[in-house]
C-alpha cells in the first residue's frame, strides 16, 4: 500500500495521475450527491431490443465521438506541436458525404453503407493530407493552418447536400449510432474500443509512435537520423482524418440526421482539451493516448453532471472551465515540481524518524 | 446659407424624383418591374433555403419581375448592396436585415430616390414611414398556438420538458413566452427548461439524463424539429413510447418535410410552422392585388396535429425534402 501510494505520487502513474484524480473527485462526488447516480439497469429500448441504460452509460456513450477525436489529436499534437481546430468541421463534411453517399442509393443496405464509409473516410483523409501539408510543407502553425477548413468547412458541408438537414432512416445506421440488436451495449462505445486496440496494434507492430515523438521532440534531429520528418507530420493529421469521419459518422448515425452546422459543434475545444487533461503536452513530443481517452469521459462526465444538477445548459460552459482551470493549474509543471518536492520532503522526514526511532 | 443648401438639396431631390419618375413611364409600362432582394443565405437554415427560393418563384420573369438578389449574413454587406441596389434603380427593396440596427441611413436614401422598401421576415429599428409594409412572423404567436393546442388535449397533468432554442433569438424567445406562462401560473410544471441551441444531440442529453433522473414527465416541447427528434432518440433509446397513443407527447416547431411525416407516422404529434412565404404577399402588395392597411403584417401559420394531418400539407406546408 505504501510503495504503491509512494509511486502514485512520485509519479509512478505519470501523467495519467492527474486525469484518474479527475475521474475519482468526480465520482465521489456523485455519489455524496445521489448515491443512485451511477446505477446500471436494463430495459428493453423502442426496438424491442434489451440494453444497458443509466448515467454512466450515457456517460460513456456520449464521449465516444470526443474520444475518438481526442486519440487523432494527441497525435497530431504529438508529431506538430499544435492542435488542429478544424475537427468539427471536418467531421460535419464527413458526415455529409456518408449521407449523400447513402441517399444515392435506391435501397439501403450494409454496401452502400460501406461504400459511404469509405468515400467519407476519404474525403476525411484528404482534408486531414490538406491540414497536414500546411503544416509540414509550408510550415504555417497548426492553429493558423486548421483555421482555414474551421472557418469554410460548414460551408462545404453545406454544399454537399445543399442545405436542409438530410434524414435518413435505416436500422444499419440505428444499429451504428445506437444499438445492435442483441447487444446490449451501445455501439459507439464500441467502436471507441476498437479505435483504441487499433491504435495500441499500430503502436505494436510499426514504429509510428516512437517515429512521432521524435518528431515532437526535436524536429532537427530526428531529420538528421534519417526520418522523413514531413511525412510524419502529414501521415498524423491524415490519421486524425479517419478520427474524424468515424466521430462525425457516429454523431450522423445518432439520430440519422445531419446538420451541417451543429454536428459536433464546438467539439475541437473539447478534443484539446482532453488532450491537455490526459497530461499530454500541448508542445508536442512524448504523448499517451490512454491519458486523452480518460480525458474525454472526464469531461463528458462533467457535463453529464452539471445536466444531472439541473445546471442551466447556458452556464454548463462556465462551470466547466473552472473546473478546467483546477485541473489544468494542478498538472501544471510548476505545481507538480512543488508537490513532487513536499512528497520528497515527507518521504526523507519520515526515513529519518524511523532511523531515530532506530537508534533509540 | 444652410437655408440655402438645404433648399437647394430639396430642389434637387425633387427633380431627381421626377426624373426617376418620368424613367419609369418612359421605360413603358410593360418593361418588368425590377425588384432588389436582400436577404440571408440559403445556408443559414433549413427555413432561409425555402425562403429563397419562394422568393426566386415568385418574382420570376414570368410573373414580370426583374430580380436582383443578394445574400449575406453581415449587416454592413447587406447595407452595401442595399446601396448598390438603389443606385442601379431598382423600383422595390426588400430587406431581409441581418442586423436591426443601422438601416435609417439606407432606407432615407431609398425614400430619397423613390425606391419603395418591404421588409420581411424581420423587423428593423426604423420609423414606419421608410418602409411600405412588412411581412413578419410573429413567433409569440407560433407559442400560443402551441400552447393553446396542448391545453386542448386535456391531460390530467402536464409535466413538460422544455428544451429552448439559442437564447436570445426571437424564435426562442416567441416560443417559450406562451409556455413559459403556464409554467408561472401553475397549469404546468416544468420538469426541466434547458437551452440545446438548436443542437439535436444536446437535446438528446437533456433528455436522457431526465430519463436517468427517475423523474415523470409526458410532454417534450422542442423548439424546432431538430431538436425534438433528438429527444426522441433518447425516449426510443429508454423504451418510452411516444406520439399519437404514446406515453409522451412529443412537440416540434418549423414543419420540416420530414417532420411532418414523423406526425403522419404517428411518432410525434404537433408540429408548429413558421412560414418562410412571404414572397406571394408582397407581389400582392406591389401590384394591387392586395392593400394593408397596416404596415405590419403578419404571415398566417399554422400548427398541425398528427391527428388530422394530410399528404397534400406535407406537400404544401414542408420545408426541404
Amino acid at each position: 500500500m505504501k510503495t504503491n501510494s509512494k509511486k502514485l505520487f512520485a509519479g509512478g502513474l505519470g501523467q495519467l495521475t492527474i486525469p484518474l484524480i479527475a475521474i475519482a473527485l468526480l465520482v465521489i462526488f456523485n455519489l455524496i450527491r445521489d448515491p443512485s447516480f451511477f446505477s446500471i439497469n436494463l430495459s428493453q429500448n423502442n426496438d424491442g431490443n434489451i440494453v444497458l441504460a443509466g448515467n454512466l452509460i450515457s456517460i460513456i456513450n456520449g464521449a465516444s465521438e470526443l474520444a475518438i477525436l481526442a486519440m487523432g489529436m494527441t497525435l497530431v499534437t504529438a508529431a506538430c506541436g499544435g492542435q488542429d481546430i478544424s475537427v468539427g468541421a471536418a467531421a460535419a463534411i464527413a458526415g455529409d458525404v456518408f449521407i449523400k453517399v447513402i441517399k444515392a442509393g435506391s435501397v439501403i443496405n450494409a454496401g452502400i453503407v460501406i461504400l459511404a464509409f469509405l468515400s467519407a473516410c476519404l474525403v476525411a483523409m484528404i482534408f486531414g493530407a490538406f491540414n497536414g501539408i500546411l503544416v509540414a510543407v509550408f510550415r504555417i502553425q497548426p492553429m493558423i493552418a486548421t483555421l482555414i477548413l474551421y472557418t469554410c468547412g460548414r460551408s462545404i458541408a453545406y454544399w454537399i447536400n445543399g442545405g436542409a438537414t438530410p434524414n435518413v432512416k435505416s436500422s444499419i445506421l440505428s444499429g451504428i449510432g445506437s444499438f445492435i440488436p442483441g447487444i446490449p451495449i451501445p455501439t459507439p462505445v464500441l467502436i471507441v474500443a476498437l479505435m483504441a486496440i487499433i491504435f495500441k496494434l499500430l503502436f505494436r507492430f510499426t514504429s509510428l509512435e516512437l517515429l512521432t515523438q521524435s518528431v515532437g521532440i526535436n524536429e532537427s534531429a530526428a531529420k538528421l537520423n534519417g526520418i522523413n520528418t514531413t511525412f510524419i507530420k502529414i501521415l498524423s493529421f491524415v490519421i486524425l482524418g479517419v478520427c474524424v469521419c468515424v466521430a462525425g459518422i457516429i454523431g450522423t448515425s445518432r439520430l440519422g440526421l445531419i446538420n451541417h452546422e451543429t454536428l459536433l459543434l464546438d467539439v475541437e475545444m473539447d478534443a484539446i482539451l482532453a488532450v491537455a487533461i490526459g497530461g499530454n503536452s500541448l508542445g508536442g513530443g512524448k504523448f499517451k493516448i490512454s491519458g486523452s481517452i480518460i480525458g474525454a469521459y472526464v469531461i463528458q462526465m462533467l457535463t453529464t453532471t452539471l445536466y444531472a444538477m439541473k445546471v442551466s445548459s447556458t452556464d454548463v460552459k462556465a462551470y466547466k472551465a473552472i473546473v478546467i482551470i483546477l485541473l489544468v493549474v494542478i498538472g501544471s509543471p510548476v505545481v507538480k515540481k512543488k508537490f513532487d518536492k513536499l512528497v520528497r520532503q515527507r518521504i526523507s522526514l519520515k526515513k529519518n524518524d524511523s532511523k531515530g526511532a532506530a537508534q533509540a | 446659407m444652410k437655408r440655402f443648401k438645404a433648399l437647394a438639396l430639396a430642389a434637387v431631390l425633387a427633380l431627381s424624383l421626377v426624373l426617376t419618375a418620368c424613367g419609369k413611364t418612359g421605360g413603358g409600362s410593360n418593361g418588368p418591374i425590377k425588384v432588389g432582394v436582400i436577404n440571408n443565405p440559403p445556408s443559414e437554415s433549413g427555413y432561409r433555403e425555402a425562403n429563397v427560393k419562394d422568393m426566386e418563384a415568385v418574382f420570376s420573369a414570368a410573373n414580370g419581375y426583374e430580380l436582383k438578389t443578394f445574400y449575406s449574413i453581415k449587416n454592413d454587406e447587406q447595407l452595401q448592396a442595399a446601396q448598390g441596389f438603389i443606385t442601379e434603380g431598382v423600383d422595390y427593396l426588400l430587406i431581409s436585415a441581418a442586423e436591426t440596427t443601422g438601416w435609417d441611413e439606407v432606407l432615407t436614401k431609398a425614400k430619397e430616390a423613390g425606391v419603395k422598401v418591404y421588409l420581411f421576415d424581420r423587423m428593423i429599428d426604423v420609423d414606419e414611414s421608410l418602409y411600405e409594409a412588412a411581412v413578419v412572423s410573429d413567433m409569440a404567436a407560433e407559442g400560443d398556438t402551441a400552447v393553446k393546442w396542448l391545453l386542448d388535449q386535456n391531460l390530467s397533468e402536464y409535466n413538460v420538458i422544455h428544451i429552448q432554442g439559442a437564447m436570445g433569438s426571437d424564435a426562442q424567445i416567441g416560443r417559450t413566452g406562451a409556455l413559459q406562462a403556464q409554467f408561472d401560473n401553475g397549469t404546468m410544471n416544468c420538469v426541466v427548461q434547458q437551452t440545446a441551441t438548436w443542437d439535436e444531440a444536446e437535446a438528446k442529453n437533456i433528455v436522457e439524463s431526465v430519463i436517468n433522473s427517475g423523474e415523470s414527465f409526458n410532454v417534450i416541447y422542442a423548439e424546432n424539429d431538430g431538436m425534438a427528434k433528438g429527444a426522441v432518440a433518447a425516449l426510443d433509446e429508454h423504451g418510452i413510447t411516444h406520439g399519437v397513443n404514446g406515453d409522451v407527447i412529443v412537440m416540434g416547431f418549423d414543419c420540416n418535410k420530414w417532420a411532418l411525416r414523423e406526425l403522419k407516422d404517428g411518432a410525434w404529434n404537433y408540429d408548429g410552422q413558421c412560414s418562410p412565404f412571404q414572397a406571394q404577399i408582397i407581389s400582392d402588395l406591389i401590384k394591387g392585388v392586395k392593400t394593408s392597411s397596416d404596415k405590419v403584417i403578419i404571415n398566417e401559420e399554422k400548427g398541425f396535429d398528427a391527428k388530422t394531418i394530410t399528404d397534400s400539407d406535407i406537400d404544401t406546408y414542408g420545408l426541404g425534402e
